[in-house]
């Protein structure tokens, strides 16, 4: 009895494990796997595959897209880097989130594509090819539109109060007020997802000392987040706290499953800090909010702070990387090179992307809101300094620690000093 | 001559040969002990999951005994391993009892009770969140409509903790109560009937005759619930992510926020390590203090 339910039970696992690999994709045979995180906008990676597989019909191979969920897309991407399953192209956020890669060696380094090839090195914004390096060598090139942090509110909201968007620091203050008064929560904020009050802190520090003070912090100085204006920022937060800011139960909503961006859409909150994909989020979910009612203005600058206002934090795009030693190496290098080309350009404005491309300002008319890309391009155009998202531009053993402790700050269970004494302990 | 005999003997015990034993032992071996040994190599090592381990020495054990987050974590992995243990074991054992009975009744209410076990933590564990949710749930319309203004129970420190030890009463008193039950019918009826006659009334005999009755269920319900209260892990994956900020992260939850967000896998094994070895001490100490080992009958002497 024992051994034939033991077969059966081996059997059941092997199929487990099987159907589980089945799903990411090894670089071997005649196919070249293309990682990309699951979501609205990949048509347009599916488009630039379309295209290049036309192009290699008689080579005998062609390119799959593998689209993985995205709450786990991390870990299945270091799981498979880590096994020798690595994907011959795959979408990452640059900098930090490749950089473990890069030390391994497990990353093809793409200088020489550039180098060889100017048109298309100048094909990219430069602040924004930047991202994709790790200690000056280029890893990523960009394959998204560029997604800043802008202060997202709801018009219908604002005109029944009768107050205007937030124009400085005070603005926001009274605002708050009003709208406590007025029952509406004044900031929707996703506490159950701490990268979301992140975006607070980096505005807050970025405004109030400027980009030097993360930048010391990037590149491994802990000592860094003792500066004056993390501190600073840490009373801002904890000040907006204490006025209701967020209302009183932020802590437990969420971003990922929709729990903010309702709050804005049926007016329950008033604004939003929140990535520019919000835009996409809202025209997918409640579109005539999308179309009507959803503003959009920069974050406010901060009295007394160094920073340039000018300056954007968010993720400046999304980069497709290229494991080194696959069998699809000079495929994949050729790969990327349809990312530059007029169709893909023309794809990312239609699906309503804000693509880095220097030559994107004279398409974006044919966004789907011409307004509101027009709005970011300039933004990220003209912005000095584009911090990307702390915890990508950070190492994961460094990043997750501060999440956490940000999370913390918001909640209430840290002072500003325990804040900072804490990150300084990372 | 008498060797021949034992031989002869032996089959007729009806003891399998150990080779029946082989594709257990096998299966143990690959999927348990050798986890277990590579788990225990890791804790000495520095492992990002890329390339290869990087020998660390003690480095990760030292910095395991000076963590706060992991002390934090060892007090909240016990206070829900008791409080689990002191919630779940009187529920479940008179709801055991009591579903023993033979009555319809009885029988349609336990399988009500029973629900909860067929359900997967993990959808439990989404069902109780949604249920819970401050501005979308049940409870942003209850709360103010019994005058407590927002209810947001899993993002409150204590509450969101508590959450966690009730989602997990719900789920597994079923279980136990299965446990109970079964164990209570065992009983011989004679029992009951001796003791009708001395004139017990009915406290006196589910005091005296059906508690100690139960004493070997009562171990085994027991070890079940603390260890299975020790790797308890979904859930709080699901419903709180060891939020607010540290609040709900037990020791599973920081190992695999060890291993799995921060990329420390050989800081994690030193984690998991610790927990299977207290996990297997304090099994083996709750067996040894029950007397559940030396296989007591509870029958002696009738």
């Amino acid at each position: 009895m024992t051994s034939p339910r033991t077969a059966a039970a081996l059997a059941a696992l092997t199929l487990l494990t099987v159907t589980a690999c089945g799903g990411g994709g090894s670089s071997s045979g005649d196919e070249m796997h293309v990682w990309m995180y699951q979501d609205t906008l990949v048509v347009v990676q599916e488009g630039a595959v379309e295209r290049f597989n036309a192009d290699h019909a008689d080579d005998g191979f062609q390119a799959v897209i593998d689209q993985v969920p995205g709450d786990n897309y991390v870990e299945r991407l270091r799981t498979a880097m880590g096994s020798g399953e690595q994907p011959d192209v795959f979408f990452n956020w640059g900098s930090g989130s490749i950089a473990p890669y890069a030390e391994q060696g497990l990353l093809e380094p793409l200088d020489d594509l550039l180098a060889e090839d100017p048109e298309f090195a100048d094909a990219f914004l430069p602040s924004v090819l930047e991202s994709g390096k790790v200690d000056g060598v280029q890893y990523g090139i960009p394959l998204r539109g560029t997604q800043p942090v802008v202060l997202f509110y709801n018009r219908a909201v604002f005109e029944e109060v009768g107050v205007e968007p937030p124009e400085t620091w005070e603005d926001v203050l009274s605002l708050v007020d009003d709208f406590t008064e007025a029952e509406v929560t004044p900031f929707a904020l996703a506490g159950a997802d701490p990268w979301t009050e992140q975006m607070w802190l980096q505005y807050l520090v970025d405004r109030i000392g400027g980009p030097d003070v993360f930048a010391r912090i990037a590149e491994g100085d802990s000592e860094g987040w003792r500066d004056p204006a993390v501190l600073e920022a840490a009373d801002m937060v904890v000040d907006l706290v204490d006025r209701g800011a967020f209302g009183d139960s932020y802590a437990s909503v969420s971003y990922t499953e929709g729990g903010a961006s309702t709050l804005l859409s049926e007016g329950r909150a008033a604004m939003h800090l929140m990535g520019s994909w919000e835009y996409s989020t809202h025209l997918d979910q409640a579109r005539e909010f999308a179309e009507n009612d959803l503003g959009y203005v920069e974050f406010p600058p901060i009295p007394g702070g160094t920073g340039d206002p000018a300056n954007v934090v968010g993720n400046p795009t999304n980069y497709f990387s290229v494991s080194a030693d696959g069998p699809h190496v000079e495929h994949a290098l050729d790969f990327l090179r349809y990312t530059a080309q007029d169709e893909y350009v023309a794809d990312m404005v239609a699906n309503g992307e804000v693509p880095t491309t220097a030559n994107a300002e004279e398409v974006l008319a044919d966004s789907p809101n011409p307004e509101f890309a027009t709005f970011q391009y300039e933004l990220v155009r003209d912005a000095p300094h584009f911090q990307l998202s702390w915890d990508q531009a950070l190492t994961p053993e460094v990043a997750t620690p501060m999440v956490t402790e940000i999370e913390a700050l918001f909640n209430g269970q840290r002072t500003p000093q325990e804040f900072v004494d804490a990150l300084a302990a990372l | 001559m008498s060797a021949t005999v034992r031989d002869r003997a032996a089959p007729r015990t009806g003891r399998p040969g150990p080779l029946w034993a082989l594709p257990g032992v096998a299966f143990f071996a690959l999927f348990a002990a050798l986890p277990m040994v590579l788990v225990a190599y890791l804790s000495f090592t520095h492992w990002g999951g890329l390339g290869d381990p990087r020998f660390a020495g003690f480095d990760n054990w030292t910095r395991l005994a000076g963590d706060r987050l992991m002390h934090r974590a060892v007090g909240l992995s016990l206070l829900l391993t008791v409080a689990s243990w002191a919630i779940q074991t009187p529920i479940s054992l008179l709801l055991g009892v009591w579903s023993a009975g033979r009555q319809r009744g009885r029988a349609v209410v336990s399988a009500l009770f029973f629900l909860p076990l067929l359900l997967s933590s993990a959808a439990v564990a989404i069902v109780w969140r949604a249920l819970l949710d401050p501005n979308f749930g049940p409870l942003a319309w209850a709360g103010p409509f019994l005058g407590l203004g927002t209810v947001d129970l899993l993002g409150g420190s204590t509450s969101a903790f508590w959450v966690i030890v009730f989602v997990a009463s719900w789920q597994f008193i079923p279980l136990h109560m299965l446990l109970y039950q079964g164990g209570a019918r065992q009983i011989p009826e004679t029992l009951y009937q001796a003791a009708r006659i001395d004139g017990a009334g009915r406290l006196g005999m589910f005091w005296h005759i059906t508690l100690p009755q139960l004493r070997n269920t009562m171990t085994t319900s027991s070890i079940l619930m603390v260890v299975g209260s020790l790797t308890y892990f979904d859930t709080v994956l699901i419903m709180t992510g060891g939020g607010p900020g540290t609040d709900t992260t037990i020791v599973p939850y920081l190992m695999y926020r060890a291993g799995f967000r921060s990329w420390e896998l050989g800081y994690a094994s030193a984690i998991a390590f610790t927990l299977v070895v207290a996990a297997t001490l304090i099994a083996l100490v709750m067996v040894r203090l029950t007397g559940f080992g030396s296989m007591r009958s509870t029958r002696e002497g009738i």
